[in-house]
């Protein structure tokens, strides 16, 4: 089913449910997000993408990421309300990882400079969730997920162990929108290939690449990386 | 260990997996916590992926990835409980069992934990042990509280409410 809903005064047609970033998407309106991905569920977990819906008179903010189009819907993506919420969501962000290059060329676009909250420091992790769903729902393994909550929540693999389903892909590393998960070559068999991020070590292909098909070698290594630093923000 | 409780908690559930969350919690009853190899038994069973059983485990509180004591000692620091002298009580508890809060003492007896609410303000201060609750606990009691779990004998002492 259409249904027709206006962003920033413009009106456009679009599946019922469609989420509301990717409708603005369609107009040429971009919203900021670190979190979403059209490939995978959305998550609403970096609250950059936030946007004011109205119904009638009255307006909310919602992350537009998972909010769903709906018949009638009046969206503001700019709104002084939105800017200045948003300013304190990358505030946030730039507080618990100020080292990630792409968070603060971020954060200098949208005029974040001076962060009033206490800085936590040597993060690079935003828990966007983005490895853990491509892990699901693109390679269809899981090898790692969320564990604990709270400000011990992380991303690792179960019991912090070596994974027995990682088949060593790199998706992980090439979604991540920080560049905190990091492929790195290992001494072992060649292509041997591990996944670092902080204490998270992701083991490498069960078959240690030692089937006929595989070529993966250290060449395919290198180029892998250098492919995955010029597509980070 | 074998298995044979676990798939029977499983068959209970029908190997569903939207019941993981009342299957933990069973397994758990059965130990006091979760071993890692009934985790990895229990994704597999189940097939759900491991690094979810995981996340599950992890994420809610109830739920203890490491072994503790047969019985679960909740003293509770709750506002009414504190105001009438908790704290006195959890002094007195941890040197019974000669152990610090979230630690389990070596006969694997005793865990100590504390709760900031059990819902019975009424009876405070409160100290669980296990299902059973004590109320208007002092520190000349818990001994005697503590001593009829330790003879092995379950549940104890006229003054339970």
């Amino acid at each position: 089913m259409m249904v027709t809903l206006t962003i920033d005064g413009q009106i456009i047609h679009v599946e019922r449910h469609t989420p509301i970033i990717e409708a603005a998407k369609q107009l040429g309106i971009s919203i900021p997000t670190l979190c979403h991905h059209e490939g995978l569920q959305p998550f609403g977990s970096c609250r950059l993408c936030i946007v004011e819906a109205f119904r009638g008179n009255r307006s909310k903010l919602v992350t537009s990421c998972n909010y769903p189009a709906e018949e009638g819907l009046t969206v503001l993506t700019a709104s002084d309300r939105v800017l200045e919420t948003r300013k304190m969501v990358m505030e946030l962000l730039l507080a618990r990882c100020p080292d990630v290059p792409g968070i603060r060329r971020l954060a200098e676009k949208m005029g974040v400079e001076a962060v009033g909250f206490k800085k936590k420091g040597d993060q690079w992790c935003i828990l966007c969730g983005l490895c853990v769903r491509a892990c699901e729902q693109m390679v269809g393994v899981s090898a790692i997920s969320f564990a604990s909550r709270g400000i011990e929540r992380e991303v690792k693999t179960p019991f912090g162990m070596e994974s027995d389903v990682c088949i060593g892909c790199g998706t992980c590393t090439y979604i991540c929108p920080t560049g905190c998960i990091e492929m790195t070559g290992d001494p072992g068999p060649p292509g041997h290939r591990v996944m670092d991020m902080g204490d998270l070590a992701l083991g490498s292909c069960s078959n240690n690449h030692d089937c006929e098909t595989c070529d993966i070698d250290q060449g395919f290594l290198d180029k892998m990386k250098r492919a995955i630093e010029s597509v980070r923000l | 260990m074998g298995f044979e409780k676990v798939d029977e908690i499983l068959e209970n559930y029908a190997y569903k997996h939207d019941a993981l969350i009342g299957i933990l919690q069973d397994v758990q009853r059965l130990e006091n916590y979760l071993p890692q190899e009934t985790l990895q038994y229990i994704g597999r069973e189940l097939e759900v992926p491991l690094s979810r059983v995981y996340y599950i485990a992890t994420f809610y509180k109830s739920f203890s990835l490491e072994p503790r004591g047969r019985h679960i000692v909740k003293v509770c620091l709750g506002t009414a409980c504190h105001l009438n002298g908790a704290v006195q009580n959890l002094e007195q508890v941890e040197r019974v069992l000669s152990i610090r809060e979230g630690e389990t003492t070596e006969d694997r007896m005793f865990s100590l934990e504390t709760v900031n609410c059990v819902g019975t303000c009424a009876l405070a201060p409160v100290t669980m042990v296990g299902e059973d609750y004590y109320g208007a606990v002092t520190p000349g009691r818990v001994e005697k509280i503590l001593s009829a779990y330790s003879t092995g004998s379950g549940s104890a002492e006229d003054g339970k409410d």
